[in-house]
């Protein structure tokens, strides 16, 4: 068990190190200087120098990548170069505003796809599995930027329900409405994936012996669902909520962007079309590694719920 | 006590409908144990899922009756079916590895299956330990907590009897209990089984494909192929003065009763019958050597020879007297 | 060519034709296999007709006439430089299917290698592979995407490369497995111990059995390159105007949403079709197909 946390985890650590070397030697192999990229072409050769020597450009690039990770080893992230900032204060500025978003996303699409997947998997076959599964199928291919598009146009401009654009004035009911909208569409895909994934499970739960053998003892039905199926077949979504809120973190640019909305995605945007190298790898570092967290602690939760795993591993 | 009489039943499925089950008889009298064999796919897990009222949702019964206790199970709604199963019929299944709920507790498994019983939780902790101890679970107290993937074969299905005996069924069904398990076990369950049966008084239908054990644990005895009984008997008049050719193959086949001199184990050639489409006469005619005219052309009826003791074949009354 | 080769194409020819038949008729039965299927030819059809069907040039501005809503004239409207949002959209449908084919043609071809030379070569290799396409598909694709955008700048170019780099361990993946599965299987050590060689037993064996499977998951990948190209173009990060694609043209409408619905609604309809098209499709292919894919029962 414990073999298998530690395992899980340095494989985590490891991709993160793979994921931000890679990074690293991609932006820096990028055609052009980005000293001259920062102070302009007309800057005088004794200020790039300088520059240069500061940024730590000078050393051979397998030697910045060691020191870049040595120092955010840290917890430093590097310095802002145009807004003379702290891209940690910048990065964690941004960052809570996605996980709202992420969070109240998955969040509603668990209520609503986890017992959508349920019904399907009691009522197989039936109008109400059929429906279900096109609904679910339909949420999935859409792309969520079009959904946003779409219910801004509904909901925002011409029903003029909700709000479409920013995250409201500050206080914390105009931060829950504009909150709305965003959430809805970054959700939707994720309750067919949900729902799609409890049916299947569920029925493959359902066809085991074991709850052949809950059958033969008379007990209620009600109880073999929910205790003794749903307890087994909740273990996928799991990690499917995990990998759903790791991948949400890093696509959460598009919802951002059609909702003018403050957070990282937008910030990685902004700063990607800038070019400005110290932000972007600092918030594409963070998002990586909040992906991998989020998908290494849904694993490990997995292996604490399920008994088999918790006493094998 | 329990009477199956004249069941019929019919899968529908891509291919066609399946004739599973055609007028099947079978009795289990007060505290006695039946054994029922077969080679599978004979029908046995149809009649139990039957009897239970568990068939597949394309299996439908098309005629019979199957009286316990004085009532047809068949006429019953699904809700009296569920007051039953569990408390006057139990089952225990093949395959102990995967009968038990892998992430509930054997003991929040047996108290769930005594949630009609109007006591507290305390009490029936001490009845699931209680039985766990009269199945042999060495220390049932703290193994009350563990879970199924922490006991080996044979305790699980200790367990699952357990379970099965708790309510004092009338009729315990045993579905092939000891086929997943090795030799030494099997005789350590079976002697088991026997004892608890007779100190509790319950009825057993046996079902197993395993002779050996069919004799040293029945009293009587139905052999099945493709759907039918073909013969039943006590165990004496089954394993002694077998009356269908099919019975007989099936003894001559056992590798406990072979001659030491022959090396080869001898099997029963040909294949099952097609259940789709029956062939007009006797269901076992393509793979008997004694075949005449009349098998490919009529279905046997059946012919009781003794009391209790009884064929369904066209040449049985005078093979059984040779 | 002698009579008996005639006769011996003329029954093969048509035997796989039949199958072709055969599986398309089980797909056209079900209904969401023939809607899918249907929108699937649609769009295919508008695309491959862009030319012929757009009434006008798609670039061609036209200031006097922008922002009109759907009219005789312009079916789906104009936009904000007053150019034929119909034709726009018809021009951007053969560009989408042409980034998505050749994308995922081209990761195909590189995956199926890879997972061949994994799959068959030896452990090390498999090994390290493996852990390649782990770390590949454990990158967030948007993230891959906007580092891919950060170093080669926006065009159709980059949104090609993060749909093959992303595409090719899925298919390498799956490519592996099959071929291990079958490495191993009787009938190809028979082969082997019959001095068959490597190529023989790949080419005779082991690709007739990944193709089928790899085409469905790659069928059913397009949805996720048509949505990937619409939406760097959307962030202005694929197709560079004054090229139309679905993304650009619901950027361009983005920005007018409170002067007119006409050209998100019309941009956004498309994505739509087409990624639900090719999802149904794909879907009953696979039920059709290999019920073993399916996950569910």
């Amino acid at each position: 068990m414990w073999l298998y946390f530690a395992k899980r985890i340095l494989l985590g650590v490891l991709i993160v190190l793979t994921a931000v070397s890679l990074l690293y030697s991609m932006i820096h192999l990028v055609p052009g200087d980005p000293v001259k990229t920062i102070l302009g072409p007309r800057a005088s050769p004794e200020l790039q120098a300088q520059i240069r020597t500061k940024m730590g450009l000078d050393d051979p690039l397998p030697v910045q990548i060691v020191k870049f990770i040595g120092r955010v080893a840290t917890g430093d992230l590097g310095e802002d170069v145009f807004k003379r900032k702290s891209v940690n204060t910048i990065v964690f500025e941004q960052l809570p505003h996605t996980i709202y978003l992420v969070l109240s996303g998955i969040g509603w699409a668990m209520l609503v796809g986890i017992p959508l997947g349920c019904l399907s998997a009691i009522y197989r076959n039936s109008m109400i599995d059929r429906i279900a599964g096109v609904l679910s199928v339909s949420c999935i291919a859409i792309p969520t930027f079009v959904v946003a598009l779409y219910s801004v146009l509904l909901f925002a401009v011409t029903l003029k329900w909700l709000p479409a654009i920013g995250a409201g004035d500050g206080n914390f009911s105009s931060y829950i409405i504009h909150l709305i909208l965003p959430a809805f569409a970054v959700g939707l895909g994720w309750v067919g994936y949900l729902a799609r994934l409890v049916r299947a499970s569920m029925l493959e739960v359902m066809s085991e012996n074991h709850v052949r053998t809950a059958r033969a003892f008379g007990l209620p039905e009600r109880t073999i669902v929910f205790k003794y199926v749903l307890r087994l077949a909740i273990l996928p979504t799991v990690t499917l909520i995990g990998m759903g809120i790791g991948i949400l973190l890093s696509s959460a640019v598009f919802t951002e962007i059609v909702f003018a909305r403050p957070g990282i995605g937008r910030l990685i945007f902004d700063a990607v079309t800038s070019r400005n190298y110290p932000v972007v790898m600092g918030s594409v570092l963070v998002t990586t590694v909040l992906f991998v967290v989020s998908t290494t602690v849904a694993d490990l939760i997995n292996a604490l719920v399920d008994p088999r795993l918790r006493h094998h591993k | 006590m329990l009477e199956i009489s004249r069941l019929n039943v019919e899968f529908t499925t891509e291919r066609g409908v399946i004739k599973a089950l055609r007028d099947v008889d079978l009795e289990v009298p007060r505290g006695s144990i039946v054994g029922v064999v077969g080679e599978s796919g004979c029908g046995k897990s149809t009649m139990i899922n039957s009897i239970i009222g568990l068939l597949a949702h394309n299996a439908a019964v098309r005629s019979g009756s199957i009286t316990f206790e004085g009532s047809d199970l068949l006429q019953k709604s699904q809700r009296e079916l569920r007051d039953i199963r569990g408390t006057r019929i139990s089952m225990v299944f093949q395959d102990p590895m995967t009968a038990l709920n892998p992430v509930l507790s054997i003991g929040a498994q047996m108290t769930d299956i005594q949630y009609r019983d109007p006591i507290g939780m305390a009490q029936k902790k001490q009845r699931s330990i209680r039985m766990l101890s009269r199945v042999g679970i060495p220390d049932p107290e703290t193994r009350l907590e563990n879970y199924p993937h922490q006991f080996s074969g044979g305790m699980r299905q200790r367990i699952a009897i357990a379970m099965a005996l708790q309510a004092e069924p009338a009729l315990l069904i045993a579905d092939e209990p000891t086929t997943a398990l090795d030799a030494t076990l099997e005789v350590q369950i079976i002697h088991r089984l026997k004892d608890l049966q007779q100190s509790m008084g319950c009825s057993i239908l046996f079902i197993s494909h395993h002779l050996g054990v069919i004799a040293e644990l029945c009293d009587f005895v139905v052999v099945m192929y493709g759907g039918e009984v073909v013969e039943r008997g006590t165990v004496r008049d089954i394993f002694h003065r077998p009356a269908h050719p099919y019975t007989i193959k099936l003894l001559e086949c056992d590798p406990a009763r072979i001659a030491e001199t022959t090396r080869a184990l001898p099997t029963i050639p040909g294949e099952i019958p097609d259940l789709v489409n029956l062939p007009p006469g006797c269901i076992f005619a393509d793979r008997c050597d004694r075949c005449i005219k009349v098998c490919r052309e009529q279905i046997p009826q059946t012919t009781e020879f003794a009391e209790h003791h009884w064929a369904r074949c066209h040449l049985a009354g005078s093979m059984a007297e040779t | 060519m002698s009579a008996t080769e005639i006769s011996a194409q003329a029954t093969q020819m048509p035997a796989t034709w039949q199958n072709v038949w055969r599986a398309l008729k089980r797909v056209l039965r079900e209904p969401l296999g023939a809607l899918g299927f249907g929108l699937v030819m649609f769009v295919l059809v508008s695309a491959i007709g862009a030319d012929f069907f757009a009434p006008f040039e798609p670039n061609k501005i036209d200031i006097r006439a922008k922002l009109q809503p759907p009219s005789a004239e312009h079916y789906l409207g104009t936009d904000q430089l007053g150019r034929d949002i119909y034709s726009r959209v018809l021009v951007g449908g053969r560009i989408a299917l042409k980034v998505s084919l050749v994308s995922i043609g081209i990761a195909l071809v590189i995956g199926l290698t890879l997972g061949l030379i994994a799959g068959y070569g030896p452990r090390w290799l498999d090994n390290s592979l493996m852990l390649l396409f782990d770390s590949v598909r454990s990158f967030p694709t948007v993230m891959f995407a906007l580092a891919v955008v950060t170093l080669f700048g926006p065009s159709l170019t980059t949104v090609m490369i993060v749909v093959i780099v992303t595409q090719i361990p899925i298919y390498g993946r799956m490519v592996r497995s099959q071929t291990q599965a079958l490495r191993d299987a009787e009938f190809i050590l028979a082969e082997r111990a019959m001095g068959a060689g490597f190529f023989r037993i790949i080419a005779m064996h082991i690709l007739p059995n990944v193709v089928g499977p790899l085409l469905i998951l790659a069928s059913m990948d397009i949805p996720f390159v048509i949505t990937i190209e619409a939406g760097l173009s959307f962030l202005g990060m694929g197709v560079r105007p004054p090229t139309p694609s679905w993304g650009t043209i619901l950027n361009d409408g983005y920005s007018y949403i409170y002067n007119t619905p006409w050209p998100v609604i019309a941009g956004g309809i498309p994505v739509i079709l087409t990624t639900l098209g090719f999802t149904f499709l794909g879907e009953s292919l696979r039920d059709v197909f290999d019920p073993k894919l399916r996950k569910e029962i």
